[in-house]
């Protein structure tokens, strides 16, 4: 009888084990990009976006001082009159 | 508005932004089958959309505050988020169907929330056209401002409600809860969240450059009109 219960206990855990194998498996088989990332190849892809949203950024920021500069041209005509 | 002139928010828009690409391409997400690396679409595609609402809520609390009070500068305030957030909208609908194309398998699958996106969008260019075809400013004011009151309380249902009664390609919709632990964990969340406040920045400064641009613009018409 105690033999059985280990026996049923020992067949559950290997079980139980199994799964956790196949399902970290298959969670490990979905395809990402891993090779590029590897390769170090991604930090290209990186480095591209980076120059393109810091350069419009950069270009965000020419316009607000240009906007600022206006604003005060026109109050400073403003104190003129 | 001495606040839209300061220069410390605008840096950390850009501090916000340059993080969402560097961790947005290089930190880890979940691997999931269909998805794959497209799960990081997440932190350009759903901001637009947070930014367009957030935008377009700043934008109806400008038109309430210009019917209390009457004064044309909340209109400007009002209609210049308007249509900073139409852009984050159409930017959030065309990054949605490049992603949907090879992922959903269609551009259009005509899912619940594309479709309702669609009218909401459909409803504020309306919004553009109906202020476009009155004159008298103060009359445009009222007018549009009473429309888009109506536009974002239509919005809500659209976007928030009805694609959450049906089944929808979405995910959080179909009766689930808008975040739960399937659809959003911990790696995507240290760039989620950062992203939604960098992109919405990024359109609040532009609709305040485009306020100053409408103020710089009236106070040249005074000076003209007091010249002439």
């Amino acid at each position: 009888m105690r033999k059985l219960k280990i026996k049923k206990w020992l067949t559950l855990s290997a079980l139980m084990l199994l799964a956790e194998v196949v399902f970290a498996a298959s969670k490990q088989a979905v395809e990402m990009a891993d090779e590029l990332r590897a390769d170090g190849k991604i930090y290209v892809v990186v480095a591209v976006v980076l120059v393109l949203v810091g350069g419009l950024i950069f270009y965000a920021f020419r316009i607000d001082k240009k906007v600022t500069s206006l604003e005060d041209r026109l109050n400073e005509s403003d104190h003129d009159q | 508005m001495a606040w839209t002139r300061k220069k410390w928010w605008k840096v950390l828009t850009a501090v916000l932004l340059l993080y969402t690409v560097v961790g947005g391409f290089l930190l880890p997400v979940p691997r999931l089958p269909i998805l794959n690396e497209t799960i990081r679409a997440l932190h350009f595609h759903v901001p637009m959309w947070f930014g367009m609402i957030i935008l377009f809520g700043i934008s109806v609390f400008h038109a309430i505050q210009f019917l209390s009070s009457g004064k044309l500068e909340q209109d400007s305030f009002s209609t210049n988020y308007a249509k900073i957030g139409t852009l984050l909208g159409i930017l959030g609908m065309l990054t949605g169907m490049v992603w949907a194309k090879f992922t959903w398998g269609e551009m259009w699958s005509g899912d619940p929330k594309q479709n309702a996106s669609a009218i909401g969008l459909l409803i504020y260019f309306a919004y553009f056209v109906l202020r476009g075809a009155i004159d008298d400013e103060n009359q445009k004011a009222k007018i549009s401002s009473v429309y888009n009151v109506f536009a974002f309380a239509t919005l809500i249902p659209l976007l928030f409600i009805l694609p959450r009664l049906t089944d929808s390609l979405h995910p959080g919709n179909g009766g689930n809860p808008g975040f739960n632990a399937y659809d959003l964990d911990n790696d995507l969340r240290k760039v989620f969240y950062l992203a939604i406040i960098g992109w919405t920045l990024l359109g609040v400064w532009f609709a305040t450059l485009k306020i100053r641009i409408d103020h710089i613009n009236e106070k040249i018409e005074d000076k003209e009109m007091a010249h002439a």
